[in-house]
Order: structure tokens, then C-alpha cells, then sequence
């Protein structure tokens, strides 16, 4: 196991390297002079200039890197061009945002998935399991911004219950916070939870052909009994690493529904940072998401071996 | 059972309904917008944003525009300008201080014009001040500028919001911590979502109606819908959804505005570029396009055809529209003329506000017909700027013009659409230096028939701004001298 484990955290560490080279790289060749953006087309040459060395763009390509992995090794990501400002709290103040919009639509896509897999996956001839099938179909169909208007047009303009969009701040009060969040949560879990409740039916069903499934029929347990007893855990293992990747895409993925309910969380930060040309905020950004894939992805392959033994031999197979 | 159902109602109440009292008109107001500022130093950016909700309400300059775009007084209560046109002295009113009780006395403006026009400014604007040879605090409440040359352009030019006064001791937060001295003070920005303003209590002049005024950025068009929808806004001044404006205007509880900006919306030409170097290809363009068209089209019907670039709604403004009528025949002989009987063809950039994407598109169309294949190429603003207007990279684009009175840009020769007439410069470098009112009238005149006849540019319409107001909410402006959202004379009817 721990072998294993150092084996993971190397390919960590060198992915992380390798993707901050390839993140750096790409977006300083995207055109467009951030100076130039930022003063507008009255601006004298000298002015521009002027803002070029105050932002430190005048330095050469390598010096702008070293300064930017060693800050960001510290904590301090630099200053933002088009703010004008640390970019580190900047970033901190937009998680406060979409880490818990991620985390609640986790949450909703689970409660909602997980049953209905389980009961699809039970009573299958059933005229409920079809429906559950049938619009789980439709939710992976359905563009989510689409979703995201339509509960727009129920919720906040005809019912005027929730916010139309925006986001009040925590420091309103716990209940303001997640009123913000419940329409945009709804928006992101659904094509998730579609997802989800489809992988994990289909890996339920697979367990039904197994050997201990019979056995446990045969010991006396009704088929319902024999999945929920040896069939959940057994399926468990593909459900975990699509969750993983399903927490990775609902943080980076967000970018839309943030936008459609202007949600002041890091999908819009980083559309505004690229339409602005602040390049340090693109690469600061999108680095970090690298670094929340790349983390979650290490966490679930730890769990799924934690899980599953089998991982773990297959791993110093290798 | 009675607490359970008791905490289910409070739970309801606090979540559903924020119930508003009617009994009282408002005193707060929330004012969409779509961009949201970068940061709030209006002196360093020329992000219109920043103007949009700092400018006279939170920063004031010397003098400031008025609702009819009129140079009004503002810090400074009177001037005396020199026999020769090139010293002015400011009378400043007293008793202003900034947000955070400082005085705002004489060096304060000296500070900030010399930050504006010093060598290491970073002021968008900088060349409008460079003119500027010596400023001079005389005692706290007199300031003497001298200028190189006279200009009939200064008062206007300490109008924009790249010349407010800002605070010497305050300077280095000024990209976070905003301390003007106009009658709100920045109370929060919740970045991302809004900045609130609350009122000054010890503003030097007429106090505000509100006590409070919240500025929202909402960047998605249906979005700023359902926001003026659900009453989340009481105000879009600058709506981005023009095709959904029919519905708020069969609505009682909405007004829609639509005003005049000082954009001149143009399809640019490469002046330099073959074959718009020949002024029958020029004229046969400018021929080619049907203004009406564009405007319906792409604008939902609003907007000011315009035949050269000046306002309309300036009151030295010349109709010049008749010479670029449409004329398909007439453009094709042209190219004819020029050689061109089988067409070229040529591209055409277009940035992302849909004046330019949706007009495009039809004047690409438009152009078919005589012959122009225009190929179109989608850029964004960041790329037009490096292809478009500093490479000079392109045969025709579609950009709005929005800085105020701007025309002397095309006595520019290394302007994008490199137009280099010395007539032309020869005319605005006098006109600069005039001050009297009935020859300045007449240059100008000149000078709009200059660019008309020289075909430099398809001249197409100046940019409405239309916005959508609850029609209980009163005295935003409805034009747009400058880009700003001036709440000073806001207030709510009941």
C-alpha cells in the first residue's frame, strides 16, 4: 500500500510541473497586449509603456515564470493586471462561491441518483424504473443553461420565490447564502445526476450476474435484499470515480451556469480574466483547477484501493 | 407542534419574501449593469465600467457633464479664462472634503493633473491633459493652469472621469479603496456581483435623494432579463437585450428609454489598404450599405442614421446622410470605374458587441450585392485591438466610437483607418486653438463635410443606449454624454 501510494504522489508531482510549463506557456501566446486592453485605444505609447513596466510585462518569458511558480509555491499567485490586485485573496473570495455550489450540487446529485438507481435497478419491469430511465435520458439530453433559464422563469419570475441571480454573501446569513445557490445547484446536478443514476444502475445490473448475488438468493434473500445488501457495494467502485470526476467538472465546468445566474464564483472569474487579457489570473486559475482534478483524482484512486485490494496488487504490478 | 410550525413560517418568510413597504417611496435603488469595473481608479483604465458607477457619484472633477452633455461647475464653482486662451483660473468651492474627512483643497487638484500628466502616468487619457505646462495652487481655493497653446476643448476635457480629483494621501489603495468626494461613498464590492454605495452625510453640495444604491453586473442578456423581470433590478440603463425590449414596453410597470451615447458607430476602412486607397471603392462601400437595414436589423430599430462622424445630437451636427444614400447602381458603377467590375474581396473583423456581429452580418450581405465578398472574422476585443487597431491588420471592421467628440481622431494619419488628409489636420489643429463659438461652428462643419466627401469611413449610426426603468424610478439620465450612471437626481415616486 504504501509503495503505492509513493507511486501516486510522484505522478502528482510531476503532472503538476509539467501542466504549470503547458498552462504558462499556451495562454502567453494568446494575442492581445493586456496593456493595451486595459488603457484603451486613446492611450499614448509612453502610457502603455509606462503600464507595461508597473504590471511587469516588459520582462522576458522565463523571468515571468520562475517568479510565478515561486510565488505560487508561498501561496502568492501575483497581481491580478486587470484588478490591479493580489490575486491569491481574489481567488479565495470566488471559492467561497463555487467550492459550495459544487459541494451542494454534489450533494443533490447524489440524493437524487442513488435511489433512483437502486429502485431501477430492483424492480426494473416496473412502470416507475422506466420513468426514472426515461428522464434520466432527458437530463443528460437537456443543455443545463437551458435548465438553468426555465427554473430562472418558474422560480424567480412567476413564483418570485428565489433570486433570479447574484449572490448576497455569506456574511448575510447562512439561509441568503444558499438561497443564491439552490436554483444554480439544481441547474448543474441535473445532467449529473442523470449521469450518475444511468452508470450506477448498469453497474448494478452487472452485479446481478454474479456469484455471491446467487448465493445470497439462494441463502433465502428476496432479489431486492440480495442488491442492496451485496449488489450497492460491489458497484460502489465505478460510482466513486465517476463521482471524482463528477466534482472535478462541477467546479470547473460551472463557467456557464455562473454566468446565466452571475454568480461571482471562479467559472465567471476566469471568463472575465480571458476576455481582459489577465493572463496571470487565466494561468493562476486555471492551474488550481489542474490541482483540484489532478488532487481528487489521486483521492479516489487511494479510496477505490483503500476499497478494493485488488487495486492495491495491481498497482505494484505495474 | 406550534414551534415547529412557527420556525416552518419564519424559514419561509426568510427565504421567500423580503416583503417591500409601500408606505414610503424608496430610498434605495439597484442599477444593472453589464460589465462589471476592473477596479475603481477611473485615472488608470479605459474601462468605461469603472465611469459607469463612479463618475459623479462617488469621484468628482472640476467641471462635470450634465444630463443634455453641457459642461456643468463641479469642485471648481467659477473659472476666469485669460484674454490669450491659455491660463485659467479655478475658483473652488469650500468646504468639500473627501470620504475619509480629509480637505479637498488646491493641492488636491494639483496632485491630481500632474499625476494625469506625468511621465509615468498610466491615465488612458493622458494625452488630453498633455497640453498642460504648469499647474499652480494659489492659497486653498485658487488653481492656475497654463496651458502651451490655447484650447477650446479644456473645460470639456477636465469633464471626463480620467480628471477627477483623487487624494494624495490615499493614492496607493486607490485601485481598491475608492475616497472621492462626490455625495456616495463605496461602502462594499462584493467582486464578481455588486458594488453598494452608501450616502455621503457631510457631501459639500445639494444632498441626494438616496440613501443607498447598489450597482449589479450581470453579463448574461436573458439573465438581465429575468433580473428586470423579477424586480431583482429596478434599472438597466444600458439593456443588453434589445430583441426582448417589446415586452417591457406593453408593460405598466417598466419604462423604456432609448437615448443617444456618443457613439459613432462606423464600418471602418483601411484607407491604406488596396483597393480602399482609390476614394470610387470608398464611396462605392459607403453606397452599398443600407443604413435603415442595419438599424432594423441588427439594432431592433433603434438608433440615429448618421453620414459623418459627429453626434447628431450636437447642436454644431450637420446632416450629411443624403450623400451616402443607397444606391446599389450607383456603387457598382463605381467599381466599375475603378476597375473593379467583377467585385474583390476583402475581410471584415468583427468585435463581440452585437452591433458589430449582428450588422455584420447584413453588411456582408449588403456588400454581396455589388460585388464585395467580405469575408467575416470574429474576434474578440483584446484581438481586434492587436490585429484591427494596432496592426492594422484588416480591410473593413465595425466598432463604435464612444469617446466624446472625437473627430479630431482622424486628423490621426497612424489612426487604424489611416486617413491622412493635411487639409484635414491642418483644420482641427485651428480648430483646437479657436474659442469663439460661431467659427469653431463653422470648421466644423468643414470638417464633417470633409470626412464625408472623402468617403473615409461608412459612416452607419450612433449607438442608442436603451434601457429598461422601473417607471416608478426618476431622473437617471437617458442619453449618455459620458459613460456614467449619475444617480444625484434619483429619486422614486410612489
Amino acid at each position: 500500500m504504501l509503495s503505492f501510494i509513493t507511486k501516486k504522489i510522484v505522478m502528482l508531482g510531476v503532472s503538476l510541473v509539467l501542466s504549470s510549463l503547458i498552462i504558462f506557456a499556451v495562454i502567453e501566446v494568446i494575442p492581445g497586449d493586456p496593456a493595451l486592453y486595459m488603457l484603451g485605444i486613446n492611450a499614448s505609447d509612453d502610457t502603455l509603456a509606462a503600464l507595461r513596466l508597473e504590471l511587469g510585462l516588459d520582462q522576458h518569458f522565463t523571468t515571468r515564470y520562475m517568479r510565478w511558480i515561486s510565488g505560487m509555491l508561498s501561496g502568492d499567485f501575483g497581481q491580478s493586471y486587470a484588478y490591479r490586485a493580489p490575486i491569491t485573496p481574489i481567488i479565495i473570495d470566488r471559492l467561497h462561491v463555487s467550492a459550495p455550489l459544487a459541494g451542494f450540487a454534489l450533494l443533490l446529485t447524489v440524493i437524487a441518483a442513488f435511489p433512483a438507481a437502486i429502485y431501477a435497478a430492483a424492480k426494473p419491469k416496473n412502470f416507475l424504473s422506466k420513468a426514472i430511465m426515461t428522464i434520466s435520458q432527458i437530463g443528460i439530453a437537456i443543455p443545463n443553461f437551458w435548465f438553468a433559464i426555465i427554473l430562472v422563469f418558474i422560480f424567480a419570475i412567476s413564483l418570485g420565490l428565489l433570486p433570479s441571480g447574484g449572490f448576497a454573501g455569506w456574511d448575510n446569513g447562512l439561509a441568503v447564502g444558499l438561497r443564491g445557490l439552490i436554483l444554480p445547484a439544481i441547474a448543474l446536478a441535473l445532467p449529473q445526476a442523470a449521469i450518475l443514476a444511468r452508470i450506477m444502475r448498469t453497474a448494478l445490473n452487472e452485479t446481478l450476474g454474479e456469484d455471491y448475488i446467487r448465493t445470497a438468493r439462494a441463502k433465502g434473500m428476496t432479489h431486492t435484499q440480495a442488491l442492496l445488501k451485496h449488489g450497492v457495494k460491489n458497484a460502489f467502485l465505478p460510482v466513486l470515480t465517476i463521482m471524482g470526476m463528477q466534482f472535478s467538472f462541477l467546479l470547473a465546468g460551472a463557467i456557464i451556469i455562473e454566468n446565466v445566474f452571475t454568480l461571482p464564483g471562479i467559472g465567471r472569474l476566469i471568463f472575465q480574466a480571458i476576455a481582459q487579457r489577465d493572463l496571470i489570473m487565466v494561468e493562476s486559475v486555471v492551474f488550481l483547477l489542474v490541482v483540484a482534478v489532478i488532487t481528487v483524482t489521486f483521492i479516489i484512486d487511494i479510496l477505490a484501493a483503500l476499497i478494493d485490494p485488488r487495486l492495491r496488487q495491481q498497482g505494484r504490478g505495474r | 407542534m406550534r414551534n415547529i410550525i412557527r420556525l416552518f413560517i419564519l424559514l419561509m418568510v426568510s427565504l421567500g419574501l423580503a416583503l417591500p413597504s409601500w408606505a414610503e417611496a424608496r430610498r434605495d435603488i439597484t442599477i444593472g449593469l453589464q460589465l462589471e469595473p476592473p477596479h475603481l481608479d477611473p485615472t488608470s483604465a479605459a474601462a468605461g465600467a469603472i465611469d459607469q458607477v463612479l463618475y459623479a457619484n462617488v469621484y468628482e472633477g472640476l467641471t462635470r457633464f450634465g444630463a443634455d452633455g453641457a459642461i456643468n461647475p463641479a469642485l471648481a464653482s467659477s473659472w476666469v479664462i485669460s484674454a490669450d486662451g491659455k491660463t485659467y483660473t479655478f475658483t473652488l468651492n469650500k468646504g468639500v472634503t473627501f470620504h475619509n474627512g480629509d480637505a479637498m483643497t488646491a493641492a488636491d487638484v494639483k496632485f491630481s493633473l500632474d499625476r494625469a500628466r506625468s511621465e509615468d502616468s498610466t491615465n488612458a487619457q493622458k494625452a488630453l491633459y498633455a497640453g498642460i505646462t504648469d499647474v499652480k495652487a494659489e492659497g486653498d481655493h485658487t488653481v492656475v493652469i497654463t496651458l502651451d497653446a490655447p484650447n477650446g476643448q479644456f473645460l470639456f476635457n477636465l469633464a471626463w472621469g480620467d480628471a477627477v480629483i483623487v487624494n494624495k494621501n490615499t493614492i496607493d489603495a486607490i485601485t481598491t479603496d475608492a475616497n472621492g468626494t462626490g455625495p456616495f461613498m463605496v461602502d462594499r464590492w462584493i467582486k464578481g456581483d455588486r458594488i453598494n454605495l452608501v450616502k455621503n452625510p457631510t457631501y459639500w453640495g445639494d444632498a441626494v435623494q438616496l440613501d443607498q444604491a447598489t450597482f449589479r453586473f450581470i453579463v448574461d442578456p436573458s439573465a438581465s432579463f429575468a433580473a428586470m423581470m423579477a424586480g431583482d433590478v429596478d434599472a438597466f440603463p444600458g439593456y443588453p437585450a434589445p430583441e426582448t425590449l417589446i415586452q417591457f414596453e406593453s408593460d405598466d410597470r417598466f419604462r423604456v428609454t432609448s437615448g443617444s451615447t456618443e457613439g459613432e458607430t462606423i464600418l471602418a476602412i483601411n484607407n491604406k489598404a488596396e483597393p480602399f486607397t482609390d476614394l470610387r471603392v470608398r464611396k462605392a462601400v459607403a453606397l452599398a450599405i443600407n443604413r435603415q437595414d442595419i438599424i432594423d436589423g441588427a439594432m431592433f430599430g433603434f438608433g440615429v442614421p448618421i453620414g459623418t462622424h459627429f453626434a447628431p445630437h450636437h447642436p454644431d451636427y450637420l446632416d450629411l446622410t443624403a450623400q451616402s444614400a443607397h444606391d446599389i447602381a450607383a456603387a457598382k458603377a463605381l467599381l466599375d470605374e475603378a476597375g473593379y467590375a467583377e467585385g474583390f474581396e476583402t475581410t471584415l473583423k468583427l468585435p463581440p458587441p452585437s452591433y458589430a456581429r449582428r450588422g455584420g452580418e447584413i453588411i456582408a450581405a449588403q456588400l454581396a450585392q455589388v460585388g464585395i465578398r467580405a469575408e467575416i472574422i470574429t474576434v474578440e476585443w483584446a484581438q481586434w485591438l492587436e490585429q484591427v487597431f494596432r496592426g492594422k491588420d484588416y480591410g473593413l471592421t465595425i466598432v463604435s466610437h464612444t469617446e466624446p467628440f472625437d473627430i479630431g481622431i482622424y486628423a490621426r494619419p497612424d489612426y487604424y483607418f489611416q486617413y491622412d488628409n493635411p487639409a484635414f489636420q491642418d483644420l482641427i489643429k485651428a480648430l483646437s486653438a479657436e474659442s469663439d463659438p460661431a467659427k469653431r461652428r463653422t470648421m466644423l462643419h468643414q470638417a464633417q463635410t470633409m470626412l464625408a466627401d472623402d468617403y473615409v469611413n461608412g459612416f452607419l449610426f450612433q449607438l442608442p443606449q436603451t434601457g429598461v426603468i422601473n417607471a416608478k424610478v426618476n431622473g437617471l439620465w437617458e442619453n449618455a454624454p459620458t459613460q456614467a450612471t449619475d444617480l444625484t437626481a434619483v429619486y422614486w415616486t410612489e
